[in-house]
């Protein structure tokens, strides 16, 4: 039984791999559908039920993706993980036992298949969006993208590449909920997610910012002026963390649909280098 | 065989040890071989002064069965996986104690070089620490120094896929020799002073077995339970003898045609049944009956096709020693569709009977703070059920049955749109190793609070592929997950404090006589509270996530108390 599933697999990579780098399986509906429960196994915890992106995984619905583009480079960025990145290799996430190379065909038909279903893109105004984020939206007081920009809130230039629309747009009208976007401790680097925090310290003086990181001991806060404050809790008179971000709500009466439009359009662009 | 020594002397050479021993050999002293020599030519009678004053140099000790149920004697040496057979990872030792703790500094550290999760307890027997990390390593430690005096490691197959990590949490110990688990399956018996291999048996790791856990020595055999849940293995618990290997028995966590039990699997399911074994299980002298937990039916999270209780997954089993005959079984979750492994430390409790002249109204327990969010209380005589309290969020019940035991929701299955339940899949609690301190009466315990959703993803069973049958994801919605160390009164099932760490943390816990518990954290943190009141007293950052249980022991009277984190064996003392 197993010398055979050997032999098999053997060939499935030898003709999947080696020689042509294409899916063995393309278009297989049926390899499409084993895909889709692999891919709620191993993939979904970051990248969402139905690919469309997670608290921490980029929407892979899109036609145009970041670091792959053909069916081998899928291939070599499931098996091999992408350093650098939260994205783990193949059975090293804590998530998921690992998959064989016939699994990972099946997940990347399952991926071309969503991606027929996948909405348009942004359609707005990528040069007036770059004007809205530098200029009267006041985006980049806290946010960096391409090197230019504040360190308050979090840099934004892969963000467009890597998010929904859904999820940006849903970021700027509701800056709170995704602090609450709990994620195992496997594919978080930090267990800070931009908490804004109060410390008052032993001679008075009140710090507030956000979490750069914390343990039970300590706490390293970045202030509005991007000072960092290195901090140890039992030395200080009050330590108050929030879930409330420190980013403003911007409602359409800030910033309209067609300006966040806009934003999104220039984030995506810069996203997708 | 020349496989295996090929791959251990090239990793002596790896690590550089070479320079720590002359031209790669370890010599004996030429005053310890004129010793040996002068002993053997001598006759008995006058050979015997020869032999107390070799037994009198502690690193030849044996470790017998007497020492093992008699541990509580030498609290210098930690010598099996919870520390006693009792499960209860307390130490005698209270050199370092509440009022001396914040002194406490770090000795040595020891790194492994593996990478991943390091989850190993380490065991110290007369100045020597034994302990393991991942990849099928094992190795020994002069416990004073950290400095390494054998280590090997046996060759990892390319195409192992166990579940989660290549992680391995300890050994066993008894005669001359350690007893480890491979993740492709075998038992491997190795010569405590030198490493090397004595004898070497084999499961199937293709089909999904493969073994993690630290295996139990009890009397003249090697005890270890398998590992599989998410391949849909056939669990079972078994027993080796310790000089040779040869299998004295077998116990089959899921029952074949004509045993009973097998009527609680639909169909053929129960081949493919799980109910792995894979953590430490504990053991009663007294009644010569080991108590070993077992893990998930499989698929994991899925109950369609394996209709019924799915005997024994998730249970407690009570088998005898000599035989592996199961004596009574109580299971804690039934028809388990959420990967609620009941693989936590089984811990034997004595209350102290009401007259203080006799043993009347003392009451033999076992206690154990289950995956599913409950702290369960049996007897350890019969296996009834005493209490059962939640000790963390759980939804998945609002009722008990007759024996007390909560049972399961109507809703709270898994759907395929996705179904929120708490706990979470990993559990209230996981293998984090609790404590049991006799001092405080109290039972400590990292726990979780976490819910997920838990989606179907229907998989055909393959033999050596994943066979878990369903997904589960954080909801967005949800409240950050939140990690607690807490002290649970057995007498009563309530919390009698807890603290909150920053995140979820994978440590175990210890307690000591000190008046100390200790734990570590994900952040990096290792970390003694009070044991009357949960006040963290003192803390050392080690630079690495803790996924291990601590341990204490004692060399040359100075106390120690060691963890493994990030990559390294950490070991503390006083100045």
């Amino acid at each position: 039984m197993f010398r055979r599933w050997r032999v098999g697999l053997a060939a499935f990579v030898f003709l999947g791999v080696a020689v042509y780098g294409q899916n063995p399986l393309k278009d297989d509906p049926k390899a499409a559908k084993a895909g889709e429960y692999e891919f709620r196994i191993n993939c979904a915890l970051c990248h969402g039920l139905g690919a469309h992106g997670g608290g921490r995984g980029p929407d892979l619905t899109r036609a145009v993706k970041k670091h792959t583009h053909s069916d081998a480079d899928m291939f070599q960025v499931i098996s091999n993980g992408i350093p650098g990145t939260a994205m783990p290799a193949n059975g090293t996430n804590g998530q998921g036992v690992g998959m064989t190379d016939e699994e990972i065909w099946q997940i990347i038909t399952y991926i071309r298949s969503q991606e027929v279903k996948a909405p348009a893109q942004a359609q707005g105004n990528a040069a007036h969006g770059k004007e809205l984020f530098y200029g009267d939206a006041n985006c980049s007081l806290c946010h960096m993208v391409a090197g230019k920009g504040g360190r308050l809130g979090p840099e934004l230039t892969g963000v467009g590449g890597s998010r929904t629309r859904e999820a940006i747009i849903d970021s700027v009208r509701n800056p709170s909920r995704r602090l609450a976007w709990g994620l195992t401790e496997a594919t978080k680097e930090f267990p800070e997610e931009y908490e804004s925090v109060t410390a008052v310290t032993a001679d008075g003086k009140k710090i507030t910012g956000v979490t750069m990181n914390e343990d039970s001991f300590s706490v390293q806060i970045m202030d509005a002026g991007e000072h960092i404050h290195l901090l140890e809790k039992d030395k200080l008179q009050s330590f108050q963390k929030s879930r409330e971000s420190a980013m403003p709500k911007y409602d359409v009466d800030v910033l309209s649909d067609k300006e966040l439009e806009d934003i999104v359009a220039y984030l995506v662009k810069v996203g997708a280098k | 065989m020349r496989e295996r020594s090929d791959v251990r002397s090239r990793k002596v050479n790896d690590f550089g040890w070479r320079s720590a021993f002359s031209g790669g050999k370890r010599f004996p002293s030429n005053r310890i071989i004129a010793a040996l020599k002068r002993c053997a030519t001598q006759k008995l009678f006058i050979a015997l002064p020869c032999i107390v004053v070799l037994a009198g140099n502690s690193s030849l000790g044996q470790v017998t069965f007497e020492r093992l149920v008699n541990s509580a004697k030498e609290p210098q040496n930690w010598m099996t996986y919870s520390g006693d057979y009792s499960g209860k990872r307390f130490s005698g030792l209270d050199q370092i104690n509440v009022a001396n703790v914040r002194t406490m500094a770090a000795k040595w550290v020891y790194q492994t070089a593996a990478t991943g999760k390091l989850e190993t307890t380490p065991l110290v027997v007369d100045g020597i620490l034994y302990a393991t990390a991942q990849d099928n390593r094992a190795f020994a430690l002069d416990a004073r120094t950290g400095r390494p005096i054998w280590m090997y490691q046996r060759q990892v197959p390319a195409d192992i896929r166990p579940c989660c990590g290549h992680v391995n949490r300890g050994l066993a110990i008894l005669g001359d020799k350690v007893f480890l688990g491979t993740l492709d399956a075998h038992v491997v018996a190795l010569d405590a002073k030198t490493g090397a291999v004595v004898w070497d048996v084999a499961a199937d790791y293709h089909t999904g077995y493969s073994f993690t856990v630290a295996p139990l020595a009890v009397k003249n055999l090697v005890v270890i339970g398998v590992s599989g849940g998410e391949y849909g293995v056939r669990g079972f618990i078994d027993a080796y003898d310790a000089d040779t290997g040869e299998r004295k028995w077998r116990f089959y966590t899921v029952p074949g045609p004509g045993e009973p039990g097998h009527e609680t699997w639909e169909g053929d399911s129960w081949k493919v049944g799980g109910a792995p074994a894979w953590n430490t299980g504990t053991y009663d002298a007294v009644t010569n009956q080991i108590f070993w937990p077992t893990g998930n039916p499989a698929p994991s999270n899925r109950g369609e096709g394996r209709a019924g209780d799915n005997l024994y997954s998730n249970s407690l089993l009570a088998l005898n020693a000599d035989t592996g005959k199961m004596h009574w079984y109580f299971q804690f979750t039934k028809h388990d569709e959420h990967d609620w492994d009941a693989t936590q430390v089984p811990v034997m409790i004595d209350t102290p009977s009401i007259d203080a002249k006799s043993a009347a109204g003392s009451k033999h327990l076992i206690a154990q703070a289950d995956r599913n969010g409950y702290f369960y209380v049996l007897d350890r005589t019969t296996g009834k059920l005493l209490s059962a309290n939640a000790y963390g969020k759980t939804t998945w019940s609002d009722t008990k049955d007759a024996d007390g035991r909560p049972v399961a929701n109507q809703n709270a299955s898994p759907t395929l749109e996705g179904h929120m339940v708490c706990p979470g899949a990993l559990g209230t609690t996981n293998f984090m190793a609790p404590t049991y301190d006799p001092q405080t009466r109290l039972f400590y315990v990292t726990a979780r609070d976490q819910c997920d959703i838990f989606s179907t993803a229907p998989q055909p069973y393959e033999a050596g592929h994943a066979f878990y049958g369903s997904a589960y994801f954080p909801s967005e919605e949800a409240e950050p997950y939140r990690g607690f160390l807490k002290a649970i009164d057995p007498a009563t099932g309530t919390i009698k404090w807890k603290f909150e760490h920053t995140s979820p943390t994978w440590s175990g816990v210890l307690s000591t006589a000190g008046g100390l518990v200790f734990s570590g954290d994900a952040e990096g943190n290792f970390i003694a509270f009070e044991a009357a009141s949960g006040k963290p007293l003192w803390h050392f950052q080690m630079g690495g996530a803790v996924y291990a249980a601590p341990m204490a022991f004692a060399v040359d009277g100075k106390q120690y108390v060691a963890i493994a984190a990030g990559s390294g064996v950490y070991a503390f003392g006083l100045p």
